[in-house]
């Protein structure tokens, strides 16, 4: 079995203490939420924090509630089973966001995989997640170059092998919240040890598979996230991976939609995942204020695929990857509507029944 | 004459050389059976659940040391220099083991021993292990490898078939037929071109399976010690406890005697530690050198770099039949990708053109078969042994035949089964067949008559069919002694052991032995007390490969319980004072048939039968009948019978994206007959289970990146994340139905069951898809990528077809031409000196 290597343990119990642990540390340190990233991350020795600074013991970071205006405030620390059951997030104008937590891997890792660590999901890519064994034969990468003295030859620790002309990192982007939180318009407050701020999901993000957390400090705490009331909403998410469980996405549709009278459009909010290193927001202008036929839905799809760009780092063939973003976001769409399902529907769905 | 008037005469089970009395009747009264045919819980059942099963890494010994092995970062490399002198310096590593520290090579076939427990002067492949590095802890052990030093000289890389037959140079191995091919074999049953040249349609189909991996949950483990009287005791996950301490014996250098070998029960291996491997090799010297117990556990990456996994095969099959569909002649080739090591490529080599001959009637065949080296992990065994490529291209081009005629593909298969007692063309000799059987159940269970051709566009439903051995008719190393040996025991307090050199990997060969035992004895399966797998104690059984252990091991722990019986059965009568011929055996007592009433208890009647005989104890032993086939190369492919199986197999195939949904599968599998239905079950499920992921998930790809800046040759992803192997969301519903035809020489009529019913999945997948949506992929696995492009082809006026295009020059040598039966062969090649046939090798 490969081993975690040795660290610092510190266990914070409250947020501030948390954020104190986080800044003291400095680039030494990590917050370990459910571990189900950082853990195997550091067993491959991709990342090798010095000082691992556990958030299980913080309550607050658990703490849900809906406050006057309809707003919902789920805490980062929660699961991603109790964030797929809230009854605060039960209505269909959440759908996304319960669907996307239900179909993070598997039902014991979203025991223990929180909706904050899911945010803050290290980007991904085939080169990438793999022992420091195997990433010695490829001599590593520009994300996680090997340890001074383990390459074979110096001049490649810079190559990113996916593009070897390009000067970024083109890992992916594999959160299946942070779409869902995106179309739902959410918000998230991080929180530091001189201060306290409150963000819009997508600008944690940057189109770049190393600084893809760009819009949070390193000494900032996700603490919770904000999801506005949806009246008259409705949303789906849809995730595409090779199996029924265990897979990360390769690509994902979250849309969210609401339809007025005669089934005019009036407001809607689509974003695809796993196409770039960052959750892709798609302009919806073209949809509203008109019935949602199969044509306006045909010539959005395609608008709406065209800014994915599918690398060859994850599972399938980068141009059939491509080919599916306009069947998914048609897909998400058509369900929207109340279409019946389909296969890739039903394909798309597949889950394990939740035991109450 | 067709094969089918040759044979006309011979009967199911009449083999004239068979050793074997039959046993198709049971131990009870009148020939009832006691325990075969019920369905029971296995034996191991209870400690493989409550986790009372001791796996080899749950072995803890006393003063224990922790191994770890260096790993070749380069996919083939000369080794300069390797310098250990700072790992030794490290406090807590008691020993650095390199290449010279055991330089004699192994490996499993006697034609291909080019092994060596560490690398002596090459790499490889990418995994490759340098050096083993032993200390107090497996932290310890694990941070100490990056203190060996290596100095490698990069060497080009043989990426694949291609590579290999186009670049001889560098070669990978100093030994095979010529550069960097390993092995090149062909054989001609009758005039093929001649039976083509004759033939009203001729189909010629290039098409290519990818290899893939076992991928069982236990990873390899092995602890090795030197016990109390100074012998090497070597505890490890193997299927083939025999096979590994012939290759101890011989890598390190000690007498068999002074070497035992334990398999502790596999945690499923499916072929992939059929082998001796590497790390088993290096423990052992550890544990000599330090004179302390050794234990190595290999992670999850290294299983990928133990590999002997399904070799990526490219065939091309040219085959001519008459208007109405009979088959006249097949010309097969295959091209195998074997990676760095010879494992038991060879016998691969010949199986990939063995089983072609045993479903249908076919009068003429030619097979040509060749296998490359290529720096990766060595490809070997994997469920249903080098049969599964070309049967997957077989069942395709069938069903293309079928469509080309506007035949039902159900039909033009029935219409030329081949039948019980056949010899074939390449002289195999066929027991019973159930296949019509199996065929007529799944094609009514799935509604196949109201759905193939019927269904909407975008739904589908695909058949196909296969057989597979029931052990392989030769041993790996040639020798004229049993395959299997059982030894019994029988105690005064009523318990008998059963001891038995058979491996319990999983598949149930545990539960075999007691179901044999009690059956005959009349008594509980849980009464036997069963000591397996350790060559020190048990009589040797070759191992669990090649279906083989229900067959033999079964047939031999039949011989020795049956002699059992007769030891008590005398002194039995005696005391109850009735003819010998009315003891019965049942229920745990022996008593009169025609008085039930009267008689003793199973422990009342081992007391009066030690009082007369003494210590009582009893052995029995297997071997196979002797194979017709006499020409060189023929002894891969017999067996003492085969089993038989057909699927349907229905999809829903999207067309926009080319999606491949599995709705449901009907599988039939002819089994002689079902020992334990519940097992028998649980293997037809399990190789559904694994076929479907072969069919459309599984793939052993590799990376090259840029050659320009890297000669980097890797597993693509050597983890379970992203080698997809199917979720229980993935399983469709599967409808079992067993056939049971009783083979004479099974067990109480028994086949196999572990390996055949995989082998009709992959092949009904392809021929479901393309019922769905007139496309066909000509290649395994068949992926959503591939049904588009097939689409996208047919879209734009194409054939609608992915595959590879054509089957590269090979030069094959003259073939071995041996007639078949039915044109006065006498299974000798006309060019070749007859001689005895050798043990080519036997596998899987
Ligand atoms: C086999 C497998 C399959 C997986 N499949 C999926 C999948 O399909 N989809 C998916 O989205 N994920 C998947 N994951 C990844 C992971 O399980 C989830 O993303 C999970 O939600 C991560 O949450 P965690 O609490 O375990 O994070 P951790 O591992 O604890 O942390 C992840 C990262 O977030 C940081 N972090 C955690 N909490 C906070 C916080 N409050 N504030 C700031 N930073 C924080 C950590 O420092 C770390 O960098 C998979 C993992 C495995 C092992
Ligand atoms: S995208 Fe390039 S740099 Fe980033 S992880 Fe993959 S190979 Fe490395």
């Amino acid at each position: 079995m490969m081993r975690v290597p040795p660290f610092k343990y510190v266990a914070p119990k409250t947020i501030a203490e948390a954020a104190r642990a986080l800044r003291d540390a400095g680039p030494e340190g990590m917050l370990l939420a459910g571990g189900t990233d950082l853990l195997p991350n550091m067993k491959r020795r991709q990342q090798t924090p010095k000082v691992v600074i556990g958030l299980s013991a913080v309550k607050d970071l658990r703490a849900s509630l809906r406050g006057a205006d309809g707003a919902v405030t789920l805490g980062a620390g929660l699961s991603l089973t109790d964030t797929a059951r809230s009854p605060l997030v039960a209505d269909a104008a959440y759908r996304a966001l319960t669907t996307a937590a239900s179909k993070v891997a598997t039902p014991h890792i979203q025991a223990m995989g929180t909706l904050g660590g899911n945010l803050c999901l290290d980007t991904r890519c085939n080169y990438y997640d793999q022992n420091h064994e195997w990433r010695q034969a490829i001599d590593f990468c520009k994300k996680a170059p090997g340890p001074h003295g383990t390459a074979q030859r110096e001049v490649t620790h810079g190559t990113c092998w996916v593009a070897p002309g390009s000067p970024r990192c083109w890992a992916v982007s594999s959160t299946d919240t942070a779409p869902a939180l995106v179309a739902l318009g959410a918000e998230v407050t991080l929180v530091s040890a001189d201060g306290e701020r409150r963000v819009p999901v997508l600008s944690l993000y940057k189109n770049d598979g190393m600084d893809y957390l760009a819009g949070k400090r390193r000494d900032e705490v996700l603490t919770a996230v904000h999801v506005p009331a949806l009246v008259g909403w409705r949303s789906t998410y849809w995730k595409l991976r090779r199996r029924g469980s265990f897979d990360f996405p390769v690509l994902s549709v979250a849309a969210a939609l609401r339809l007025g009278p005669g089934g005019v459009v009036e407001g809607a909010r689509v974003t695809l995942g796993s196409v770039a290193s960052c959750p892709l927001e798609v302009t919806t202008d073209a949809l509203v204020g008109r019935p949602l036929t199969d044509e306006a839905i045909a010539a959005f799809a395609d608008h709406a695929a065209k800014p994915a760009r599918p690398l060859d780092n994850t599972d399938y063939h980068l141009s059939w990857r491509k080919r599916v973003v306009r069947e998914y976001v048609v897909g998400a769409l058509r369900e929207l509507r109340g279409d019946p399902p389909g296969l890739l529907a039903r394909s798309a769905a597949r889950v394990l029944p939740v035991l109450a | 004459m067709s094969p089918q008037e040759h044979e006309g005469g011979s009967a199911a089970g009449q083999h004239a050389d068979a050793h074997k009395v039959s046993h198709t009747r049971g131990g009870g009264p009148g020939g009832a059976f006691n325990v075969v045919g019920k369905a029971r819980r296995r034996v191991d059942g209870r400690a493989k659940v409550t986790g009372q099963t001791r796996f080899a890494d749950d072995l803890v010994l006393p003063r224990m040391l922790y191994m770890k092995l260096l790993r070749s970062p380069h996919p083939h490399a000369r080794i300069v220099k390797i310098d250990a002198s700072r790992a030794l310096a490290h406090p807590s590593v008691k020993c650095v083991l390199t290449g010279k520290d055991v330089p004699i090579p192994y490996g499993i076939l006697p034609v291909s021993q080019d092994e060596h427990a560490l690398c002596l002067d090459k790499v490889r492949h990418v995994g490759d292990p340098v050096a083993a590095v032993v200390a107090t802890t497996e932290d310890e052990a694990e941070a100490a490898l990056a203190l060996v030093d290596v100095e490698y000289e990069l060497l080009d890389t043989i990426a694949d078939p291609e590579d290999a037959l186009s670049k001889p140079e560098p070669r990978i191995h100093d030994y095979g037929d010529d550069g960097n091919v390993h092995k090149r074999v062909a054989f001609e049953f009758g005039d093929v071109e001649a039976g083509l040249a004759a033939s009203d349609r001729v189909f010629e189909d290039v098409l290519f399976f990818e290899g893939n991996t076992h991928l069982p949950i236990e990873q390899h483990a092995t602890l090795a010690a030197v016990d109390e009287n100074g012998r090497v005791v070597v505890y490890s996950s193997t299927q083939t406890p025999h096979y590994l301490h012939r290759a101890l014996v011989k890598a390190l250098g000690l007498p068999g005697a002074r070497i035992r070998v334990i398999a502790t029960p596999n945690g499923g291996g499916f072929g992939g530690k059929s082998d001796p491997f590497n790390h088993e090799v290096a423990a052992a010297k550890a544990a000599l050198v330090t004179g302390r117990p050794v234990k190595v556990s290999l992670n999850r990456e290294e299983v990928f770099y133990c590999h002997r996994g399904r070799h990526p095969v490219l065939m091309r099959f040219r085959t001519g039949v008459s208007h109405e569909g009979k088959l006249q002649a097949m010309s097969l080739e295959t091209l195998l990708d074997g990676g760095a090591y010879g494992s038991y490529g060879v016998a691969s080599t010949f199986y990939t053109g063995a089983l072609q001959t045993v479903t249908y009637q076919v009068p003429r065949y030619a097979f040509r078969g060749c296998r490359t080296f290529t720096n990766k992990p060595a490809c070997g065994p994997k469920r249903g042994h080098g049969t599964v490529q070309p049967r997957f291209g077989q069942e395709v081009q069938l069903d293309k035949i079928a469509v080309a005629l506007g035949k039902d593909p159900a039909d033009l298969r029935l219409m030329q089964l081949a039948q019980a007692g056949d010899l074939t063309a390449n002289y195999l000799k066929l027991g019973t067949i159930g296949l019509r059987e199996c065929i007529e159940k799944v094609v009514e269970g799935s509604g196949w008559r109201d759905k193939w051709q019927k269904l909407p566009y975008g739904k589908g439903v695909g058949l196909a069919c296969s057989s597979y051995l029931c052990g392989a008719g030769l041993p790996i190393y040639w020798n004229d002694m049993p395959h299997s040996g059982v030894q019994l025991r029988l105690d005064r307090m009523g318990g008998v052991t059963c001891f038995c050199g058979a491996t319990e990997i999983g598949q149930g060969s545990d539960d075999v032995l007691a179901n044999m035992v009690a059956e005959v004895l009349g008594i509980d399966p849980a009464d036997v007390q069963l000591v397996t797998g350790q060559t020190d104690v048990t009589p040797i059984d070759l191992g669990s490969y090649s279906s083989r252990v229900t067959m033999m091991a079964g047939n031999a722990a039949i011989q020795a319980a049956e002699r059992a019986r007769d030891l008590i059965a005398g002194p039995a009568a005696k005391k109850l004072g009735i003819p010998r011929d009315r003891v019965a055996f049942q229920d745990r007592r022996v008593f009169d048939v025609e008085d039930p009433s009267k008689g003793l208890t199973f422990e009342e009647a081992i007391v009066v039968a030690e009082a007369e005989h003494g210590t009582l104890g009893t052995v029995g032993s297997y071997k196979p009948p002797q194979s017709p086939a006499k020409f060189k190369g023929g002894g891969v492919g017999p067996s003492p019978t085969y089993s038989y199986s057909a699927a349907v197999v229905e999809v829903e195939v999207d067309p926009a994206t080319g999606w491949i949904h599995v709705e449901k599968i009907w599988i039939a599998h002819d089994i002689g007959r079902a020992l334990n239905p519940v097992l028998a079950r649980g293997q037809v499920e399990g190789s559904v289970y694994m076929g479907l992921g072969e069919a459309l998930y599984e793939e052993s790809a590799f990376r090259r990146l840029p050659q320009k800046l890297s000669r980097a040759n890797v597993h693509k992803f050597p983890s379970m994340l992203e080698y997809k192997s199917p979720t229980t969301l993935d399983m469709p519903e599967v409808v079992t139905y067993i056939v049971e035809d009783p083979d004479a020489q099974g067990p109480f009529g028994a086949k196999e069951v572990g390996q055949g019913p995989l082998l009709p999945i992959m092949p009904a997948v392809a021929n479901a898809v393309f019922d769905a949506v007139g496309v066909r992929v000509d290649r395994c696995p068949i992926t959503p990528e591939d049904v588009l492009r097939a689409l996208d082809d047919k879209a734009k006026g194409g054939a609608g077809r992915v595959g590879p295009a054509a089957f590269p020059a090979i030069g094959w040598p003259e073939p071995l031409k041996v007639p078949p039966p039915w044109e006065g062969g006498d299974g000798t090649a006309v060019n070749q000196k007859p001689r005895r046939s050798r043990p080519a090798a036997a596998g899987k």
